[in-house]
């Protein structure tokens, strides 16, 4: 409930997302989209949110991640857009 | 096509934007929202259910209809991946790689070609060329008994303290998955195999609606825990409890297992032979 | 005047969460890549789920956790002193949700690299003009 530390997070989220979609190798981006996922967990955690952010936490910045580099791993890399 | 996109974003941005100044100020104790149910939660869920974490009796007893089909939800991913990507033919790869243990000689074998029988001394390899890490392989195996112990608590303690069914299931799952990408695919699908995997998905789904099933069998509405305290031999409210603990236990299961199938289908592109 | 900016700056922070649905929306819509457009679709999913929890939240109240629920059975609670439950127990759901869609769309696009060869959207719109 802390305005100044969910305003840092905040725009570390927005960072993240616009990063993470604008990077040119598949891999980084789903580095980025882990972070990004960690970052939301953080902010949910702040405004009092614990179940929620607990499940994003195992979920969004372990699973997701996995699933991704995986999907990446059997498809290709690089990408011109 | 690109100016088309850009403005539908804009509009609908300026669309949402405008339909802000209706919502409530942030942190107000009066909205609309917090007012009429969710006062009712909070206030009621000690002497309904006994549960502290009103989240949690929340999602398992008063809301119980809508997480029983959340579970099938992920259910039904878990058998449109296999049903997707799965293939059934062994098709043989062009090469398979062998490693010699102990100098660290990689053979390459073309199809056709004799291989290695002696598995003590040679090891097979992914084409991705793994070395050989010790390190990586003794601290995961060290590692993986006490997530799972973890898992196994994050569920049991769902009443009181934030966690559940779901969260405990994915930290599970999430633990056959790093032996899974620590060792081999074919070390984790030896252990862990896939009719297992889709038998413990259904068998998840199964557990949630058996027990809205069984409590119906005591002249009660589906999904009415407190039901069972004919056959627990407790009061309704503590029988409401253990209610809540025998479907969360069900939804772990579901979702440990289909996280378990997601990885192992998406990392071999279906064929289930190399992974990561 | 000083009405209309009060009212502004009060709902600023339901600005920040229209600007990350609008950068999710973006990255489904104008990206051309299928990975890129799977990572738009999870931003825009966890972005709405960030707008209901916002709503969720009170001024001066603490987690929804009842403290020593096991011992004190029949004191009453305070609605006021808690943070409404019960946007948490929908969002729950719907991360759950997209996980699975998560699942799935990554299985689609392994496929579609599998018959097409490539993710790019147009890559693949061409030799789906040439095949047809």
């Amino acid at each position: 409930m802390i305005w100044q530390i969910e305003l840092v997070l905040l725009v570390m989220v927005t960072v993240c997302g616009i990063s993470a979609l604008a990077v040119k190798d598949l891999l980084s981006a789903a580095i980025l989209f882990g972070a990004y996922s960690f970052m939301m967990c953080l902010l949910w955690a702040i405004m009092g949110a614990v179940d929620v952010a607990f499940t994003e936490a195992s979920v969004g910045a372990g699973v997701t991640t996995v699933l991704f580099v995986a999907a990446v791993f059997r498809t290709t890399r690089r990408t011109e857009n | 096509m690109r100016g088309m996109g850009i403005i539908v974003i804009l509009f609908l941005g300026t669309l949402l934007i405008y339909c802000s100044f209706d919502f409530p100020i942030w942190g107000d104790p009066q909205s609309p929202a917090g007012s009429h149910v969710s006062s009712y939660y909070i206030e009621h869920t000690l002497e309904d259910t006994s549960v502290p974490n009103i989240v949690t009796s929340v999602l398992a007893d008063y809301r119980g209809y809508d997480t029983m089909f959340e579970t099938v939800v992920i259910f039904t991913a878990g058998i449109s991946c296999i049903l997707l990507l799965r293939t059934f033919k062994p098709i043989e790869p062009q090469t398979k790689l062998y490693r010699h243990i102990s100098t660290g000689i990689t053979l390459r074998i073309e199809r056709g070609g004799k291989v290695p029988e002696n598995t003590k001394e040679f090891e097979r390899i992914d084409a991705g060329w793994i070395p050989y890490d010790l390190i990586v392989k003794t601290t995961c195996r060290l590692i993986i008994p006490f997530v799972q112990i973890f898992a196994l608590y994050v569920i049991a303690h769902g009443h009181h303290s934030p966690g559940g069914g779901f969260q405990g299931g994915v930290i599970f799952g999430a633990s056959v998955i790093l032996f899974a990408i620590s060792f081999d695919l074919r070390t984790a699908i030896r252990r862990m195999g896939e009719r297992l995997a889709g038998f413990l998905c259904a068998l998840g789904v199964f557990i949630y609606a058996g027990t809205g099933a069984l409590c119906m069998f005591y002249d009660a509405n589906y999904l009415d825990y407190s039901a069972l305290s004919h056959i627990l031999g407790v009061d309704p409210v503590s029988a409401r409890s253990h209610g809540i603990l025998v479907v969360e236990i069900g939804v772990a299961i579901a979702v440990m297992a289909v996280m378990v199938v997601l990885y192992y289908n998406l990392a071999s592109a279906g064929k289930q032979d190399e992974g990561l | 005047m000083d009405a209309v900016l009060t009212v502004l700056i009060s709902r600023i922070n339901y600005w920040a969460y229209i600007l990350l649905m609008m950068i999710g929306l973006y990255g489904v819509l104008i990206k051309k890549n299928y990975m890129k457009k799977i990572i738009g679709m999870n931003i825009l999913q966890t972005a709405v789920i960030l707008f209901y929890i916002s709503i969720g939240a009170k001024k001066q109240a603490t987690i929804p956790i009842i403290d020593h629920g096991h011992t004190l059975v029949h004191t009453t609670v305070q609605a006021a002193r808690f943070i409404n439950p019960l946007p948490h127990v929908l969002m729950l759901t719907a991360i759950v949700v997209a996980v699975a869609t998560l699942g799935v769309a990554l299985a689609i696009a392994i496929k579609i690299h599998q018959q097409y060869g490539t993710l790019e959207e147009d890559e693949i719109l061409r030799r789906f003009d040439k095949d047809l």
